[in-house]
């Protein structure tokens, strides 16, 4: 299999939350009536939402070289073939660097666990790996969510863009987002009115940090030859300047 | 001497007091989970505790690498007198980070996945190793005050002959943990304001840390030569005072330099909120700088002490300013923290301050009076 992706599309989704349901479902989460499903929280991985006129989803991107993945120490977050980004709550050390790094803000804590975890969207990855579509994917009565191969789903995208450009702004959101994210959106009102941020920017953000990661064993090999031969410079210089005192005592008291 | 009775009276209260709380919140904290004790959420997922208890922590302790560079391996200006402060600083400083980094991380009884899960793309497992290994390069450092307080000749004189490696490794992994600390922030440029992110600030936490290492000495030697009413090795402070202003105007020039050449030198001016912390932050920067190019300490000894006390609070405003000032915004929510982050980060701070004044006080630490040159003596005492 390829690497698989969804595709929601806004201007179909009536908002009957059977996405929202099924994710609860599948992933054991607590039941909708019992919590606030205004935005992404440690019991939502996903809401839909109205803004501008528009139903929309929020969940996880499920970046190509995705934030979350590089910024965790332990690797409880990984990038699986699928293109799912997991996580496992029996190695995270909950340091919470990937909320940090995420630029989607999307992974979420449960601030009121003594023994917590890190919570998010994993793309319903035990069932995705057996060949299945995501829980949303199965449920949604109208095909606004979609999921496939994430490279089939951006041409269905762009067909949809052509066909119908009165219907959409002219943006695929996710198609080139910090290099390219497994999640992808239509929509047929701007999408920072919706709250996606649109200055991300193209590049992906690992780079950022390996840039300098990469340069350590470097600045250690570097470090101690440059230490070492300072000091060794220093130190003869020292010892030089002990040993010409001491023969000059010793001319003094020759003399 | 009734009224130094009371003084110590009153001090030691005030510490039993900030320790019960102190127990207190760290009952409630572990019992039930970060929530109940800090104003974080899932907009703003890192605040006080990392923003001091960790990232300024490692910066404040920073004087041991200044000083292991500048006193052992270049040989800079008679450093002899203040090395084993400023390795106590260090120790102590760096215990109470691991300690901190307990409270604050979520899942702490997996903290052993950091030695053996690696992901080495990631600067949080570079920042993980560098405590470790540092802490315990620290703790080797250390321990001749210990050896030499129970004349434990042979363990001595072991250390000794590992010296120098031991010290150049403390030098890098220092290096490598003060820079790393500015490189977490290099994932979030789309987050942090412009007045602080930097592709620079690597460099730019690792030059202040530098500079703040001299100056914590500078206080803490004086400090302590008025608490315990002994003399104050003037020319080594002289030498350090000047080593500070250095350091400061280098910093100071690089800082400004990156805001020109990242063109966000106009943020300054916009009066928002971030630019208003950027302003105090960077004073605390440039009046010591000020005092300290105009006040000598040979004549100033007060001047240079406030100097001192400026640039370790402009370091520690400097990281607040990264991890939580320049990250409100972004977040779409607002975070001050809770008066229980608060009563810990005030609780890590007073066992600091009581572990270095009983260390100072058992073992040998500063220089005793015999070993300064008689002209060095009482300095402090006339000053103070
Ligand atoms: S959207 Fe955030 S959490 Fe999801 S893969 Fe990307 S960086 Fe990770
Ligand atoms: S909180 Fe857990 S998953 Fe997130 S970066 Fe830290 S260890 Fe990794
Ligand atoms: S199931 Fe489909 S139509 Fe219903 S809310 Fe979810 S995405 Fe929209």
């Amino acid at each position: 299999m390829g690497k698989v992706g969804l595709l929601v599309d806004f201007t179909e989704c009536i908002g009957c939350q059977a996405c929202v349901k099924a994710c609860k479902e599948q992933n054991n989460l607590p039941r909708p009536s019992y919590t606030d499903y205004s935005d992404l929280t440690a019991e939502n991985y996903t809401v839909v939402l109205e803004k501008a006129g528009t139903n929309f989803r929020k969940l996880c991107m499920h970046c190509h070289e995705a934030a979350c993945v590089s910024a965790c120490p332990v690797g409880a977050l990984q990038k699986t073939p699928e293109g799912a980004v997991t996580y496992d709550a029996g190695v995270c050390i909950g340091c919470r660097y990937c909320m940090i790094a995420c630029p989607f803000q999307v992974p979420k804590f449960e601030w009121d666990n003594p023994f917590p975890a890190v919570r998010k969207c994993i793309y319903c990855y035990d069932i995705v790996k057996e060949g299945e579509q995501t829980a949303c994917a199965r449920a949604c009565p109208t095909g606004a969510t979609m999921f496939g191969e994430r490279d089939r789903l951006l041409q269905v995208a762009k067909r949809r863009l052509a066909a119908q450009p009165d219907r959409y702004v002219d943006y695929i959101y996710g198609e080139k987002e910090v290099g390219g994210t497994s999640t992808l959106f239509l929509s047929g009102v701007p999408f920072d009115k919706l709250g996606f941020r649109m200055d991300l920017g193209e590049k992906s953000l690992p780079e950022l940090t390996w840039v300098v990661l990469n340069k350590v064993p470097n600045i250690v090999i570097t470090g101690y030859l440059l230490l070492g031969g300072i000091w060794w410079i220093v130190d003869r210089r020292k010892r030089m300047e002990a040993e010409r005192l001491a023969e000059e005592e010793e001319h003094e008291e020759s003399a | 001497m009734p009224r130094i009775i009371g003084k110590i009276t009153f001090w030691r209260v005030l510490a039993a007091v900030i320790i019960v709380l102190g127990l207190i919140v760290t009952v409630r904290r572990f019992f039930f989970g970060l929530g109940t004790v800090t104003n974080l959420s899932d907009g703003f997922p890192w605040g006080l505790w990392i923003g001091f208890d960790v990232v300024s922590g490692v910066a404040l302790a920073a004087g041991a690498f200044s000083f292991a560079f500048l006193c052992h391996v270049v040989g800079y200006g008679k450093c002899h007198p203040v090395i084993r402060p400023a390795i106590l600083t260090g120790f102590i400083g760096y215990i109470l980070v691991c300690v901190g980094l307990m409270y604050d991380l979520g899942k702490y009884y997996y903290i052993w996945h950091a030695i053996t899960m690696w992901n080495h793309h990631s600067v949080m497992l570079e920042v993980a190793w560098c405590v470790m290994l540092y802490t315990t390069v620290l703790a080797i450092e250390f321990s001749p005050m210990v050896f030499e307080k129970f004349n434990l000749d042979t363990p001595r004189r072991i250390i000794a002959a590992v010296t120098i490696p031991l010290i150049i490794t403390g030098i890098i992994l220092s290096m490598l943990h003060q820079s790393s600390l500015g490189s977490l922030f290099l994932i979030v440029p789309e987050k942090l304001h412009p007045l602080w992110y930097s592709p620079l600030l690597p460099v730019l936490f690792f030059i202040s840390a530098f500079t703040a290492g001299p100056a914590m000495v500078i206080f803490e030697s004086t400090l302590s030569a008025r608490v315990f009413k002994r003399g104050l090795p003037m020319e080594t402070i002289c030498n350090l005072s000047r080593f500070l202003l250095m350091g400061l105007v280098v910093y100071v020039a690089f800082r400004i330099q990156d805001l020109v050449a990242r063109g966000a030198l106009g943020e300054i001016f916009t009066g928002s909120f971030e630019s208003i912390h950027f302003i105090l932050e960077m004073l605390l920067f440039i009046i010591p700088m000020i005092i300290l190019a105009r006040r000598r300490a040979e004549e100033h000894l007060n001047w240079v002490f406030a100097a001192s006390i400026m640039v370790p609070l402009g370091v520690v405003y400097n990281r607040i300013n990264t991890c939580i000032v320049g990250m409100i915004r972004s977040s779409g929510t607002s975070y001050f923290p809770k008066w229980d982050e608060f009563v810990i980060s005030i609780f890590l701070v007073t066992l600091g301050v009581i572990a270095f004044y009983l260390a100072d006080k058992y073992l040998p630490v500063f220089p005793k009076e015999e070993e300064l040159l008689p002209g060095e003596l009482g300095a402090a005492a006339e000053s103070a």
